[in-house]
């Protein structure tokens, strides 16, 4: 074997194994071992532990990484961005950014599965290990400079994803969304790693910064198969965002998928692909801009016109608050569109604005959903008001930050991405993103008029108890969200300082 | 990027709009079973607002035409947005209104169901309608104008009456929809200024002083903000969200929908389109002008036929409005500053007239005209009270009505003469609807039903004495509320003036020639 290789290469020098700057790694690493030690715990141990203890140490793990993060923030500011392991690891603000990003997910996400566990009485701790492994390919993702490293990454991110979809296994649905998410997500991933082939065909390297400088030093004669390469990569990272029309799955899959799950996935997952897009198209591809501007484009309104008005017709809450996640991917194309600083700055605050949003929202839905994981039809939000009036108002807040009012995080998120698109001169899609705002007002105020009206008969007395870990979880989202839209101006200057390596 | 100048003086503006907000969240934190500690908060909070407008009214320069009590701190830097406050003559009386009006819609009209949320929407509402008018940088009053539609919502939704959910529903999005293009619009200014300029800020002052922008891209800025202000206004033909939001409202939130946010709509045009905007403004000025004119007549018109008294008044707001847009687009000090204090009036008047329906409703459940009647008979209070409220609204010479309206159709009539030869016709109609609905409702024998209504209470007679007053003050002696209007506004004509190179007839304000010479009759 060792002979063919040699054969191969032509020449018998041993494989080059490139130094390891482990700390560029050290958020990722971090929940790796965090997941290890779950796993430990949960096989050596002689008795059985709650669901209390795995999502502990998994928010201590999430904590730990953030911790980390932030460290390696201190030193890109102070040193600047730099590349490590042959350099197919960026470390920049922009890796730095969706640690943090995800790190947060995943804090927020452990909290909501503890009570959510014990109530489904599921067993704990493989839920909290995979949610662990898939963020930590998704900071992989986020940290990649190689299109080998982003694959590997994003198999990491849906690998564990498939089986998480899939978890409540006593609940048909979840398995059927298992299903479907994993055919379709090894579908896109084939597509992906085609279009990664292409592109190396084209340019002679997977490395990203090694592209870009070949795209800016060469005319290619014929560019069909970068093109082509360029597309297919746009089609496999475009369905992990979900953005139309790749869309398909994320009804089924959302509504399926056991509910902290859904907001865990709706977070870090989307933030993951559209991280591997911003990247990708921003840096690897930015001198073919004129190229794929025009596809993103078309990709945003269609996400943004299908997302609102689907939702419109929906009676599910995970459903609407499916086709709400495809409307919002579309505001985070807007941004990645205008394909400038501010485009990339406003895309990832639209996205760490969206995580606190979404996750706070499922976790609602989980509280309402109640044991079986089964009520999420309109009507069982049927005058929440009036039986849990701090959920019903947390809710709201959600949904005015998902529609984009005044004083949230969605407010200036929107701003953001719509001021960048304005500055390009990109009005048209300004107007449509805006118009979708207007649209999707229309479906989040209807769940609010439903849990302000007068309660269903006979649901009067269903009490939906508040565990202190979901509490908290609630809580921080709602600071957040918050806190943000009236004094956003630290984070939007974490945004626009986690700018790209190049 | 200029560093705004720190405030050595009481911040009196921001104050004013922090007051209501900090006493809504003071509301929400108290247990609703407390309902006495709540009312005692939000009446305190509310009163002590209205206190602070007056004093603000009183400390005001008049004659001075700019903006005073300036107020400017950054809030975002990075985008060049800041906490930009301060009051001029156009403004000035539309603060003093929300703050006098809240008050009354507060504790006039009895609201029994759960009334922490219902006071603390309301002082909400109120925070977000002064800053509105206070605003002067444009992202700060796009988040005021925007944020105003959610505690308005829920009061409709909340308290309102049968269809109300649609009506909360229609008028978020309606609204909401409106006002998306203007964002855009506001963003495209924003950054073609910054192209001109090399400075990223959105303050009114520095955006108005250079644009930056071509003349016909202007005008399409110019359409996107005005197509927002038209929907909040509301302008013929995007008016259909109001009859309904209105009808449905419970009585304060009709009262603060027709006396406050409607006013945000005119008040946005002459603050943003007159100022930002002067050329486009004057070229577009025969198309609203029209518009207005229509919806004088629709709107006087569609309120004749109505069968339901609050309906008949919702559309007798969209008649009134027209008259304000009129006067705002006949670029003359009489007809602008005529509209300036018609936005006061109609707030008076209209709010008074949404009072008084609802006093109605509650003593006879039903607001059909067809069964009403004689009401004057069991009630005489009500309907002399109601009587002033009608002649102001008619505006009747004396009452405050006739002041704006008279001020507006001369300033009209200089420079586009069909347009007010018509609108004339409105007051004429207006007196129509308002004195054969009145006719119909209080005069004649009344039947069992109507008989036995008792007449204002002593809480009610306290609630419209301080509208009656006003109306009649405002009727007799306008004089010490046009000093103040009329500086800026002869401010913002000189800019319309100098950015235009068109003037207004000598009589009307000053400067001479004019757009139609061969029409000045001097």
């Amino acid at each position: 074997m060792t002979a063919v290789l040699a054969q191969a290469t032509g020449v018998d020098a041993p494989i080059r194994f490139p130094a390891v700057e482990y700390w560029t790694l050290v958020p990722a690493i971090t929940l790796v071992v965090g997941a290890l030690v779950l796993l430990l715990i949960a096989s050596l141990s002689r008795r059985t532990y709650g669901a209390g203890l795995y999502a502990g140490l998994t928010v201590v793990t999430g904590l730990v990484s953030l911790g980390t993060a932030a460290n390696i923030w201190q030193r890109v500011s102070d040193e600047g961005p730099s590349t490590a392991v042959a350099k197919a690891i960026a470390v920049d603000g922009f890796s730095t950014f969706f640690a943090v990003l995800i790190a947060c997910a995943v804090v927020l996400g452990a909290l909501l599965a503890e009570s959510y566990v014990r109530r489904e009485q599921l067993p704990a701790p493989e839920l909290f290990v995979l949610m662990l492994l898939s963020a930590s390919g998704g900071m992989l993702m986020a940290a990649a400079n190689d299109l080998i490293v982003l694959f590997l990454g994003l198999e990491i991110l849906s690998i564990a994803l498939y089986v998480l979809a899939g978890y409540h296994g006593r609940r048909e649905a979840s398995s059927e969304a298992a299903m479907k998410y994993f055919l379709l997500g090894a579908f896109s991933s084939a597509i992906f790693l085609y279009g990664i082939a292409l592109v190396y065909g084209a340019t002679g390297t997977t490395n990203l910064g090694e592209i870009a400088t070949f795209l800016a030093t060469n005319v290619l004669s014929n560019n069909g198969i970068l093109l082509g390469g360029m597309g297919l990569m746009l089609v496999g990272l475009g369905f992990k965002v979900a953005a139309v029309p790749f869309h398909a799955w994320t009804p089924d899959v959302y509504q399926g998928a056991p509910t902290p799950v859904t907001g865990f996935m709706a977070a870090a997952a989307k933030a993951a692909g559209f991280a591997g897009l911003l990247r990708v198209f921003f840096s690897a591809f930015g001198s073919e801009q004129l190229d794929w501007r025009p596809v993103v484009f078309v990709l945003a309104v269609l996400t943004l016109v299908v997302g609102s008005v689907l939702a419109i017709v929906q009676t599910d809450i995970k459903r609407m608050l499916a086709y709400s996640s495809i409307s919002h991917a579309g505001y985070v194309l807007v941004g990645l569109q205008a394909a400038n600083d501010s485009g990339v700055a406003g895309s990832l605050f639209y996205l760490l604005a969206y995580t606190f949003m979404v996750i706070g929202s499922f976790a609602v839905v989980t509280l309402v959903g109640g044991r079986g994981d089964s009520r999420h039809s309109l009507d069982d939000y049927r005058g929440l008001a009036s039986r849990r009036p701090g959920i019903a108002l947390a809710f709201t807040v959600f949904l005015m930050a998902q529609a984009g009012v005044p004083f949230t995080s969605g407010f200036l998120a929107k701003f953001y991405v719509i001021s960048a698109a304005v500055d390009r001169r990109s009005y048209a899609l300004a107007i449509v993103a805006m118009l979708g705002a207007a649209v999707a007002a229309f479906f989040y105020l209807r769940v609010i008029v439903v849990m302000y009206g007068p309660p269903a008969e006979g649901d009067e007395q269903r009490g939906i108890p508040l565990p202190r870990s979901a509490a908290v979880a609630l809580g921080i989202a709602l600071a957040f969200t918050l806190v943000v839209g009236v004094l956003p101006a630290p984070v939007i200057d974490f945004a626009r300082h986690a700018t790209l390596l190049f | 990027m200029h560093a705004p100048t720190p405030d050595v003086t009481f911040p009196l503006l921001t104050v004013i709009i922090l007051l209501p907000a900090i006493g809504g969240v003071m509301v929400l934190l108290t247990p609703s079973r407390r309902l006495d500690a709540l009312r005692l908060i939000a009446l305190l909070f509310s009163v002590g607002t209205a206190a602070l407008t007056i004093y603000l009214a009183v400390k005001f320069k008049s004659h001075d035409g700019d903006f005073q009590f300036v107020s400017h701190h950054w809030w975002i830097r990075d985008f060049g947005i800041s906490w930009k406050l301060g009051v001029d003559g156009i403004s000035l009386w539309l603060v003093v209104l929300t703050g006098i009006l809240f008050p009354i819609a507060l504790f006039g009209p009895v609201v029994k169901k759960d009334v922490k949320a219902y006071l603390g929407w309301m002082l909400l509402l109120e925070a977000g309608c002064l800053g509105t008018f206070l605003a002067l940088d444009l992202f700060l009053f796009f988040v005021f104008f925007e944020i105003v539609l959610v505690p308005m919502y829920f009061l409709i939704g909340g308290w309102g009456y049968e269809n109300r959910v649609y009506a909360a529903l229609k008028f978020f999005v309606y609204t909401l929809a409106g006002s998306a293009l203007m964002l855009v619009g506001m963003l495209a200014l924003v950054f073609l200024h910054q192209a001109a300029t090399d400075r990223l800020t959105f303050d009114l002052v520095a955006l108005a002083q250079n644009p930056g922008v071509g003349e016909s891209t202007a005008r399409w800025i110019f359409l996107a903000f005005m197509l927002a202000f038209a929907v909040k206004v509301p302008l013929f033909p995007v008016h259909t969200w109001l009859p309904d939001a209105h009808t449905e409202a419970p009585t304060a939130g009709s009262v603060i929908l027709a006396g406050v946010l409607l006013k945000m709509g005119t008040y946005g045009i002459l603050r943003f389109g007159l100022y930002l905007f002067p050329k486009a403004a004057v070229d577009l000025a025969p198309l609203l002008l029209t518009l207005a004119v229509i919806g004088i007549i629709y709107g006087a018109l569609v309120a004749t036929v109505q069968k339901d008294l609050k309906r008949l008044v919702a559309y007798s707001s969209v008649a009134h409005l027209g008259f304000i847009v009129l006067g705002t687009f006949a670029f003359t000090t009489q007809g602008l500053s005529g509209g300036v204090l018609q936005m006061v009036n109609h707030g008076i008047s209209t709010g008074a007239l949404f009072l008084l329906v609802g006093m109605i409703y509650e003593r006879r459940h039903t607001r059909q005209i067809a069964e009403l009647r004689g009401l004057q008979k069991p009630a005489p209070v009500l309907a002399a009270v109601f009587t002033v409220v009608m002649l102001s609204s008619i505006g009747l010479p004396g009452l405050n009505g006739f002041v704006g309206e008279f001020l507006i159709l001369i300033g009209t009539f200089v420079t586009h003469r069909w347009w007010a030869v018509v609108a004339a016709s409105g007051v004429i109609l207006s007196a129509i609807y308002l004195l054969w609905a009145y006719q119909r409702v209080f005069h004649g024998e009344p039947d069992e039903a109507n008989a036995s209504i008792p007449d204002m209470t002593w809480r009610e007679r306290a609630t419209m004495a301080p509208l009656i007053l006003l109306i009649v003050f405002l009727g007799v002696y306008p004089k010490p509320v046009l000093d103040r209007i009329n500086p800026s506004v002869e401010r913002l004509i000189d800019h319309v003036e100098e950015r235009t190179g068109e003037s207004q007839p000598a009589f009307a304000g000053g400067g001479a020639g004019t757009t139609e010479p061969h029409e000045v009759g001097e």
